[in-house]
Parts: C-alpha cells; sequence; structure tokens
C-alpha cells in the first residue's frame, strides 16, 4: 500500500493531495472514505445479516421451540435436545456421518498425494493427464451420481471389470455393508480439485532444499519425509478441514441414491447422514408431527458444535506438525 | 523365475538407467490411473446409445446405436421449460455474484474504513459455518418475504428470488475472499493517478479496477455457474411446481416414471446433455478453474 503521488504537486488543492500526503496505514479517516467503504461492502453486510445472522440466532431460538411454520413456535426449552439424546436415528445418522468422515478423508487425502506427486515428476504428457484427472470433479452433480449408481449396479461396469481379475464386486448400493465404501468409490472420481492444490503446493518447494538434501546423501524417501511433506503441510492442513467439514454435509448422493425408495437413507439406513436425517425431520417426512423446525434446528445446532469442535481442535494441534514458513 | 531375473538384472543397472526405469513406471502408474477417470464418461457415452435389451450386457460398443435414445428421453416432461428455468437462475445469480464480490471485494482489499479488518474476518468465518445450520430458518425466512404474485407465489418460495438474491448480495465468503486477494494486488498507482483527476471511487471500480482483475471475474463466474448450475438442495427446498424445476430436479423425473429402475440408456443420454454446458466451460475456461484452485490452496497458508 505505497502511496506515489510525489510531494511536489502542490498546485492541485483538495482532498485527493490531503490523501497522499497522509502516512500510511494511518487511521485518521476522512468521513467521505469511510463512508464509500461501508457503501462498497454493504451488499455483504446486508446479506449477511439478513441470510446469515439473523437465521442462526433464530435457530439457535427455534432449537428450544416446537415450530411447524403454520403456528407461532412454542418455547419448550430443552426438549428438542432431550428427545435427540434418545432418538436412535441419530445415533444412526451420527454413526454413518463419522464412519465417512473417518475413512473418506485418509483415502482421499493420500490418493489425492499420490496422484499430485506423480504430475509432479515432469512426465511427458503430464498436462493431458492433469485434465483428464480434473475434469471429472467440475461434473458433480445428480447427473454423475446417477451415473455412479449405474456404473456401480450389482451386475455394473466394476463389478464385471473386478470380475476379469477374478474378483466377486459386492452389490454395493444394495448391500447396506457397502453403500458406504461404493459412496468412497463414486468420490473418488472427484478429487481432482485435492489433487491440483496438492500439485501447486508441490510446485512451490524450492528445488534448492532438494539440491541440499541431495549433498548430504538423502535418499528419495527421506527428501520425500523431511522436505515434501514439511513444506505441503499447509496445504494438507487446509484439506483436511475443509474436505471434514464437506463430508459432514454429505446430503444430495445420499438423497438421491436412496430418495424415491420408502426407506430413508438406504437399505438398513446405511446412508441415513446427518443432514439427511436432518432434512426430513424438518420437512416432515420423518417422526410424528409435520413439519419438525424446532427439532431440526436443535439437530443442526448440534452439528455446528460438532464441526466447530474439530475444527478448533485441529486448529489447535496444528501448531504441533504444521510448518508455516516465516518469509 | 523370470521376474526374479528381471529383479536382479535391475539393482545392476546403472543409476541413469533405473532413474529412467522409475520414470517409466511412474508413467504407466499415471496413465493407468488416468484411464480410470476417463473411463466413466466413456461408459456414459456408450450407454446412452444402446438399446434396453442391450443395457444388461457389458460390451462396449453397443450392439445398435440407437441414437433415439436423445430424442425419447426428452420426449416426457417440460424439457424446454427446465432448461430455461436452470439458464435463468444460473446466469441471474453468476451476473449477481460476479458483480456483489467484486465490489465487496474491492472495498475489503483497497479502501480504507474503521471496521474493515473485523468484518473481513467475520467473512472468513463464515466459510467455517455449515450450511444447515442457516438452512432451516433461511426457508422460513423465504416463506414469509412477500413476492407480490411474482411466478404466481405469494411468498419467495416457489420463486427463483431465494436462488438467486443472495447472489446479488455478496454470495459466499470464499467468493469474496478470491476477490479481495486478487485486487489487493492491483498496483495502486493507478488508481491514484485516477483520484487527482476527480474520478469517483465506484468510477475507479468500475474503469480500473474491474478491468484489470479479469481472471479473478472469471473465476468467481465459473464456479458460480458451475454451483448455480449443478445445485440440487436449493431447488429442492424451495421450487414446489414442476413448471419450475431446474434440470437437476428433471433428471429424477426418470426415476419416477419408472416407478422404481429407471430407464438407464435415456437417464445417461439426458445426463450427459445436462452437463454439457458445464464441460464445454470448463473446456474452454480451464485456466480459471486451475487459478481459483490455486488461490484456494494459498488460503492455507
Amino acid at each position: 500500500m505505497s502511496v506515489t503521488v510525489p510531494g511536489t504537486q502542490s498546485g492541485s488543492p483538495g482532498p485527493a493531495v490531503a490523501s497522499a500526503r497522509r502516512p500510511r496505514f494511518a487511521w485518521k479517516l476522512s468521513y467521505r472514505e469511510a463512508l464509500t467503504g461501508w457503501l462498497f461492502a454493504s451488499p455483504w453486510i446486508i446479506g449477511f445479516v439478513l441470510f446469515t445472522a439473523w437465521p442462526m440466532l433464530f435457530s439457535l431460538y427455534a432449537s428450544f421451540t416446537r415450530y411447524n411454520i403454520v403456528q407461532d413456535p412454542q418455547w419448550i426449552g430443552l426438549q428438542n435436545y432431550q428427545q435427540i439424546i434418545d432418538d436412535p436415528r441419530f445415533y444412526k445418522a451420527l454413526e454413518n456421518t463419522f464412519w465417512m468422515v473417518l475413512y473418506k478423508t485418509p483415502i482421499v487425502m493420500s490418493v489425492a498425494l499420490g496422484i499430485a506427486m506423480l504430475l509432479n515428476m515432469n512426465l511427458p504428457g503430464d498436462r493431458i493427464f492433469r485434465t483428464l484427472i480434473y475434469f471429472p470433479s467440475v461434473l458433480a452433480g445428480v447427473a454423475s451420481i446417477y451415473l455412479w449408481q449405474w456404473i456401480l449396479s450389482p451386475n455394473g461396469l466394476l463389478n464385471s471389470g473386478l470380475d476379469v481379475i477374478g474378483i466377486n464386486g459386492p452389490a454395493w448400493f444394495t448391500d447396506p455393508a457397502w453403500t458406504k465404501p461404493g459412496l468412497i468409490v463414486m468420490g473418488m472420481w472427484f478429487i481432482g480439485n485435492n489433487v491440483l492444490i496438492y500439485l501447486a503446493s508441490l510446485k512451490g518447494i524450492p528445488e534448492t532444499l532438494y539440491e541440499a538434501a541431495e549433498i548430504d546423501g538423502a535418499n528419495a524417501w527421506r527428501k520425500t519425509w523431511h522436505i515434501t511433506l514439511p513444506m505441503i503441510s499447509p496445504a494438507i492442513f487446509f484439506q483436511i478441514v475443509t474436505s471434514i467439514i464437506g463430508t459432514f454435509q454429505i446430503f444430495t448422493t445420499a438423497y438421491i441414491i436412496s430418495g424415491t425408495r420408502s426407506n430413508i437413507g438406504g437399505p438398513r439406513q446405511s446412508m441415513l447422514f446427518y443432514v439427511l436425517y436432518l432434512y426430513n425431520r424438518a420437512f416432515g417426512r420423518v417422526g410424528p408431527h409435520g413439519l419438525q423446525m424446532g427439532y431440526a434446528s436443535a439437530l443442526a445446532w448440534i452439528l455446528f458444535a460438532i464441526i466447530l469442535t474439530i475444527t478448533l481442535f485441529q486448529l489447535a494441534m496444528s501448531k504441533r506438525w504444521v510448518y508455516y514458513e516465516t518469509s | 523365475m523370470a521376474t526374479t531375473q528381471a529383479l536382479t538384472r535391475r539393482w545392476q543397472l546403472s543409476g541413469w538407467q533405473r532413474f529412467r526405469f522409475w520414470r517409466v513406471v511412474a508413467w504407466l502408474t499415471l496413465f493407468a490411473i488416468t484411464a480410470l477417470f476417463v473411463i466413466p464418461v466413456l461408459w456414459m457415452v456408450s450407454t446412452s446409445l444402446k438399446s434396453p435389451s442391450d443395457l444388461a450386457n457389458t460390451n462396449w460398443i453397443p450392439q445398435t446405436l440407437e441414437w433415439r435414445n436423445y430424442r425419447d428421453a426428452f420426449s416426457f416432461g417440460q424439457w424446454g421449460r427446465w432448461t430455461l428455468n436452470s439458464l435463468i437462475i444460473t446466469s441471474v445469480s453468476t451476473a449477481g455474484a460476479v458483480l456483489s464480490t467484486a465490489l465487496v471485494g474491492y472495498s475489503f482489499g483497497r479502501l480504507r474504513w474503521p471496521g474493515r479488518d473485523i468484518l473481513f474476518g467475520v467473512v472468513l468465518a463464515t466459510m467455517m459455518i455449515p450450511d444447515v445450520v442457516v438452512m432451516i430458518p433461511r426457508f422460513i425466512i423465504f416463506s414469509r418475504m412477500p413476492a407480490y404474485g411474482l411466478q404466481g407465489s405469494s411468498v419467495w418460495v416457489n420463486t427463483f428470488l431465494p436462488l438467486t438474491v443472495p447472489s446479488w448480495l455478496g454470495a459466499t465468503g470464499f467468493e469474496i475472499f478470491l476477490m479481495r486477494q486478487f485486487m489487493r494486488n492491483i498496483p495502486i498507482e493507478l488508481s491514484e493517478a485516477a483520484k487527482i483527476d476527480g474520478a469517483s471511487e465506484l468510477r475507479i471500480w468500475w474503469s480500473i479496477a474491474l478491468p484489470l482483475s479479469r481472471p479473478v471475474l472469471a473465476t468467481v463466474a465459473i464456479f458460480k455457474f458451475q454451483g448455480a448450475w449443478q445445485d440440487f438442495m436449493g431447488p429442492l427446498l424451495y421450487l414446489q411446481d414442476e413448471s419450475k424445476y431446474t434440470l437437476q430436479l428433471a433428471l429424477r423425473q426418470f426415476e419416477f416414471a419408472a416407478g422404481g429402475a429407471p430407464a438407464w440408456n435415456q437417464l445417461m443420454a439426458a445426463s450427459l446433455v445436462v452437463m454439457l454446458p458445464v464441460l464445454v466451460i470448463f473446456l474452454i475456461f480451464q485456466r480459471y478453474f486451475v487459478q481459483g484452485i490455486n488461490i484456494t490452496g494459498l488460503a492455507g497458508r
């Protein structure tokens, strides 16, 4: 933020020159400049108050009420939370969601890093490989969910491929034990984003570090462990945090795959994920009476508390393993 | 036996040869992985051209090329209408997101005003808030906000407003973050010079900052286009009449029509057509996708 207007322009008086003479980062602002700043930011400020801040407060309040939109909310204290504690489907949803977080995150992270490392070897044709690996991740949406449901059907493409190498493939989305692994297989098609973030991070490691290590006689394994991983640890950390937040909110995939069937969450509720359950509570497809906005709001705040706790824990732990260059 | 011989021979190779050997192995691995990413789309194309009796087979080349699947897939329902709906929602929200985040990003990145840094902290914090926390109250707000008969609805629910208006009000924290990071680095000399010429801040934004920010505008536009085109939960929540559906909701009609397993050949044909716009945009603007992801990656620092 350097001000480069030379001070010799004394010929033109007015606010422009005044601002040019002002020292850096001085907060003695002209009223006008402050007003402009606020005005320019006002779309976000209005949007934030209307569509984020106020909704959050309202949803916290609603979580202590019985509320079906038609009638006014009725204060019931902690009853929703007490009911949730005794709700077997809440635990099922929690269990399924945690399963996905625990298995999907490390698998996605390590496969994406492996592919990024291969793409970083300056192999011939790596740009084409990069494009082809990335393009499925722009195709997310209902269409690609149907595609994978088709590929993972019991006699589908994947199982016939497994057949060729002598493996008897499972029934995937119709077998309760294999629905979630099926979702992970499907999720691998969309890791292009993660691959590219790792690749950008890998390309940012200065070559001199490796050269120095080679002089010290380090082999490939030691170079990976002592240089590559510490240098890309900020990218790993960022991706673990965002991937966990995203996985906690799986909805569309499970909704489409188990959607038109009468049982919510697929075979033996094995795909009853947290947000899918919350949606069905709110919009009245599960439970005793109509739209249960209060109960669903309580569910939402519990999820928020879980995500916040995990994210803050990760932030605290990150000081031990994430290496930030001080430049 | 042969492999043991090969292995012993490998360790007798010179350093350069071993280096070559591993590079060939790496290339073949990368090739195989890439093939796994491409195969599903090829399978989609193949399925979309198969006859119903051919669907159970796993042959890649259909026995007969059934181009009529593409016609039959769109023979029921209101596909023209649904396509138009998707186009309207996507273009209005993309335009809104680009303009409003460019304005807000300029304010956070280039203007000095009290409270700016605290509010930017709030912008970053909103990126951590799960959408479900605000999903229900937003639905309640939109089911109360009057729409005065727009699209035949008295409230915002069952109109396109809940899917488009929020984009005009700063969209998401991530998009503002992208804009702000980029705008901060535009050379300031230009705007100081313009100020001396008496240009207003709005004019500087429009005629200096925006043209210089084209790459990030493109990045935000592409991400927003992709997100809006593929959004499923929003339309599911807010659009009730079939005539207001978007293409993402419309794809489910194949399952409803069949009352169970859909006609996969037609569903794949329709899915390919629905994917096509995003695919075309990706092929044209590939570098902006990559660029956006690189800025995202930097958020970790």
